[in-house]
């Protein structure tokens, strides 16, 4: 293997922690969606780790389902995304908040 | 041949279902023929049946038909099974051919009532639950039937329920027979858990072996008889019968005379095994059958309204059936049974008649002279009267003689149960003759207005048949003294048990005794109705002269013994301030303010919860990541 | 050498994708993120998921990075301007979150594949592989490929349905 199993997975932590912030305190959709991409590619990436760890070829059919339903996510989101810009003119997701108590 | 047996109970449950779910596209005439026609098809199966049970040899007679099994629960196997042996056999006869008479005779009597159609639907369900009740195998289907024909029974009295009187008088029936109930279910959970079977023929089977107590069959069988004592009216829950008179005439012929009444003498005759063995028991029976037979025979005596009259005659009438059993002459209290049902159906349906062409008049004080309006009427009446007063000749002398002679045999001589009985005897035919006289002899007391006239034949070809049958009746059991062979006892005998101090066991013995007796009860007969004529026809002015004499007596009896005022006196006032307590301290103050603080507690907590919903995806992002982190931690910690 | 690489790989992915979150402007964030998936796709190849590898070329470096592309400029976002006010306690709560996030995965990676023992070295001809893939693909997964095919499918016509003028 390239490299120790932990230095891949830490390095997949590492990529999952950075999408967490950016959801967490980001104020624009659409980065909220890329970070959300990211999280996903580190999942993908911890994946494919430990399919070559084990040297089973299961957690790879796993990514390509995953990338499949990010492909999907990404369009449907998008779509929203356009939808609510033209209702709302605005992407701040801080001021979307109408679906409130 | 026992596989047409479902029929029987299938006629009257499909009529129930056409009359119940389709009465809207029948007219009246249409919805009594689809009743009458069913009960008229379970009549000719249930005849065919037993001609078919008549045939066979006499240790043979048990017809069993499995049709699928109800309640499988771990041990207890609940099959749907009938059975049709000779008791069944002429319950099953009574039921649908006294049943199809009283059919046929609510045609015309309920022809202009805008509810026939729902009458109709429960009557053929008064009449699938009663054949339920006679046919079942096992106790639990026996208690359906049971059940059934008391909902029958409450709907049928209330049946005019805008009137809030009737109402509570079917109320009253209903709750009064759940106290009997109660005991007959708990006799069932502890018959199965002695037993481990509710078949009834199981257990008759299994009873009279070893290793049964006293004590636990003389328990079981008292429970039993409380069913009994409530569905059958007698002292001290027989108040719901009076009362029941509030439900249409031909109701109270068949569910409150003929059928559902009798239960209860089924039921103990049907357990005979059991009881047989439980001396206790049948001592208590047969003094209950005789304070209800001479209580309510002194009642009847007072009553003014016709109904009444005849519904204490009914209870008085029980009365006997349960003396006879209680001395252990199981069949001459189903002999009586058939006797009764023919000749006192027969007086209902005549005093319906009465009613009918009174313009609903029911008070005998504002009858009379009716004997030439009324010719059908009065003279199948009159057969019915006679019948009942036990004239030699007519059915209810001869089983009303079977059990005078059981009740004499039992304690080997004259016994105060005997000399009751006895004593009832002139009674009955006293104040029968009394209801004659004042409803068909004497003056015409009826209002203006009131135009009597004689029924449609739809109604009296039904008093006609009834009163060939009081006639007739009896002569399925002449007894050996008169020179008969008493068919209907020993068709009877393999089923029923033998009570040790049984009153049949001697019974062929002492003819000439026998004899001797039969002349005196007619005689004491003779007498009360000769006095009962001077009372009321001759001297008309002598029943107040007599009730001024003995006024308390006279208001005892008038007033019914004050039994129903002393129930509701040390009853149901108790139980009402009871009820008014836990209604307007425990419910109101302490229950409903604990609902309404689960309530308040709810809506103050969704307050305070309801602001997490801020509407901004980030608080939910955080919150979520929140849960992942605990998952995080319970798999890094395990 | 492919060590050296693969950590170089590893520090110019963890770079573009802290690049990514904390650029105000949309379309340098895109094209980090481009930059930053590229990466991955290398780490990909040097773990042997040669198959993979060139699906997130294509999938994510190539079409679903055009598609953000296009949406950034159809709505031709302005930089993001500081917040004018956080709601009270969100920063902290927020940060606190995130660093008891950290932490317990932290713990996680120590305690559980810390835990482990060192990868077998070799793997067979051809892993990773599209035969291999694709032998997996169509057996033993073929009711999940047909799910997906039909997720793709409620996607698309979700998509045309959100994005049509009136809704």
């Amino acid at each position: 293997m390239v490299a120790p199993l932990q230095h891949i997975i830490a390095v997949a932590g590492l990529l999952f922690s950075i999408g967490v912030l950016g959801v967490l305190f980001r104020r624009n959709a659409i980065i909220v969606f890329m970070s959300i991409e990211i999280m996903l590619n580190a999942v993908n990436l911890a994946f494919v780790a430990f399919s070559r760890y084990h040297g089973n070829i299961d957690g790879q059919v796993f990514v390509f389902f995953s990338m499949t339903l990010a492909a999907a996510e990404v369009a449907v989101g998008l779509a929203i995304m356009v939808a609510l810009f033209r209702n709302l003119k605005t992407t701040d997701i801080s001021k979307i908040s109408s679906l409130k108590y | 041949m026992a596989d047409t047996l479902y029929l029987l109970v299938l006629f009257p449950f499909i009529g129930f279902l056409v009359n119940g779910l389709g009465g809207r596209w029948l007219s009246g005439k249409q919805s009594g023929l689809v009743a009458s026609l069913a009960v008229a098809g379970s009549f000719l199966i249930g005849a065919q049946l037993f001609l078919g049970l008549l045939a066979r040899p006499e240790d043979n007679r048990r017809l069993v038909q499995t049709l699928f099994t109800w309640l499988p629960v771990g041990e207890l196997n609940i099959h749907v099974t009938y059975v049709f042996d000779p008791l069944a056999a002429i319950m099953v006869l009574v039921i649908t051919g006294v049943g199809l008479l009283i059919h046929i005779y609510s045609i015309g009597y309920m022809r202009d009532d805008p509810g026939i159609r729902r009458y109709f639907a429960y009557l053929n369900l008064f009449t699938f639950m009663m054949l339920n009740l006679v046919l079942s195998d096992s106790l639990v289907l026996l208690f359906m039937g049971w059940e059934g024909v008391g909902l029958c029974s409450y709907l049928l009295i209330g049946f005019w329920f805008s009137d809030a009187a009737k109402a509570r008088a079917g109320m009253k029936a209903f709750v009064v027979n759940r106290i009997g109930d109660a005991g007959f279910l708990i006799a069932m959970i502890m018959i199965f858990d002695r037993f481990g079977t509710l078949s009834m023929a199981d257990i008759s089977w299994l009873a009279p072996g070893a290793g049964i107590d006293t004590t636990f069959i003389t328990t079981v069988t008292l429970l039993m008889f409380v069913g009994a004592v409530g569905k059958s009216a007698q002292v001290p829950l027989y108040v719901w019968l009076p009362d029941a008179m509030a439900g249409p005439t031909p109701v109270s012929a068949l569910i409150h005379a003929a059928t559902m009444v009798t239960a209860g003498v089924y039921l103990v005759a049907r357990n005979s095994a059991l009881f047989a063995l439980a001396p206790i028991t049948m001592g208590i029976i047969a003094a209950i059958g005789t304070i209800t037979a001479l209580l309510a025979a002194i009642i009847a005596i007072t009553q003014t309204d016709i109904k009444k009259v005849l519904a204490y005659s009914t209870i008085s009438q029980l009365g006997y059936m349960f003396i006879a059993l209680g001395v252990g002459a199981f069949s001459a209290a189903i002999f009586h049974l058939m006797t009764h049902a023919f000749f006192k159906a027969l007086l209902f349906l005549g005093a319906g008649s009465v009613i009918h062409g009174m313009g609903d008049e029911q008070d005998l004080r504002k009858m009379g002279r009716l004997r030439q309006l009324m010719p059908t009427t009065f003279m199948t009446m009159t057969i019915g009267a006679l019948a009942i007063a036990g004239l030699p000749g007519l059915a209810g002398f001869f089983s009303k003689d079977e059990i005078l002679w059981s009740a004499f045999n039992s304690s080997g001589g004259i016994s105060w149960i005997w000399l009751v009985g006895l004593a009832t005897a002139g009674l009955t035919a006293f104040y029968m003759a009394r209801m004659l006289f004042l409803t068909f002899f004497g003056e015409r007391r009826w209002a203006e207005g009131v135009k009597p006239h004689e029924s449609p034949s739809v109604m009296t070809v039904p008093l006609i048949i009834l009163a060939f049958l009081s006639i007739v009746g009896g002569y399925a059991g002449v007894p050996e003294a008169l020179g008969g062979h008493n068919a209907l006892h020993h068709f009877l005998a393999p089923l029923m048990a033998t009570f040790q101090a049984s009153g049949e066991a001697s019974q062929a013995a002492n003819h000439p005794l026998e004899l001797l007796l039969m002349l005196l009860s007619t005689g004491v007969v003779l007498v009360a109705a000769y006095y009962a004529y001077r009372f009321f026809v001759q001297q008309p002015g002598l029943p107040e002269t007599a009730a001024g004499k003995f006024p308390q007596l006279y208001r005892l009896s008038n007033r019914r013994f004050y039994v129903d005022e002393i129930y509701a006196l040390l009853i149901i006032r108790p139980f009402r301030a009871l009820a008014d307590l836990l209604w307007k301290w425990i419910d109101v103050r302490i229950i409903d303010n604990l609902v309404n603080l689960a309530g308040r507690t709810t809506e103050r907590l969704g307050g305070a919860l309801r602001l997490m919903q801020s509407g901004l995806i980030q608080h939910y992002a955080s919150l979520l990541l929140l849960g992942v982190v605990f998952i995080l931690l319970a798999v890094a910690m395990g | 050498m492919t060590t050296a690489l693969f950590y170089l790989f590893s520090i110019f992915l963890l770079g573009s994708a802290l690049f990514v979150v904390l650029n105000r402007h949309p379309v340098y964030s895109v094209v980090m993120l481009v930059f930053s998936f590229a990466n991955l796709a290398g780490i990909y190849f040097l773990l042997e998921a040669y198959f993979i590898g060139i699906l997130q070329v294509l999938v994510y470096a190539g079409a679903i990075m055009v598609l953000f592309l296009f949406v950034v400029m159809l709505l031709n976002v302005s930089p993001e301007r500081p917040r004018a006010r956080w709601v009270p306690l969100d920063r902290w709560w927020f940060g606190a979150v995130a660093l008891v996030f950290v932490i317990s995965l932290g713990a996680l990676l120590v305690r559980g594949v810390g835990q482990l023992p060192s990868a077998r070295s070799e793997v067979p001809d051809g892993f990773g592989g599209i035969t291999q893939i694709a032998e997996a693909l169509f057996s033993r997964y073929l009711l999940p490929f047909e799910t997906a095919a039909l997720l793709l499918t409620v996607a698309l016509v979700g998509t045309v349905f959100l994005a049509k003028r009136k809704i």
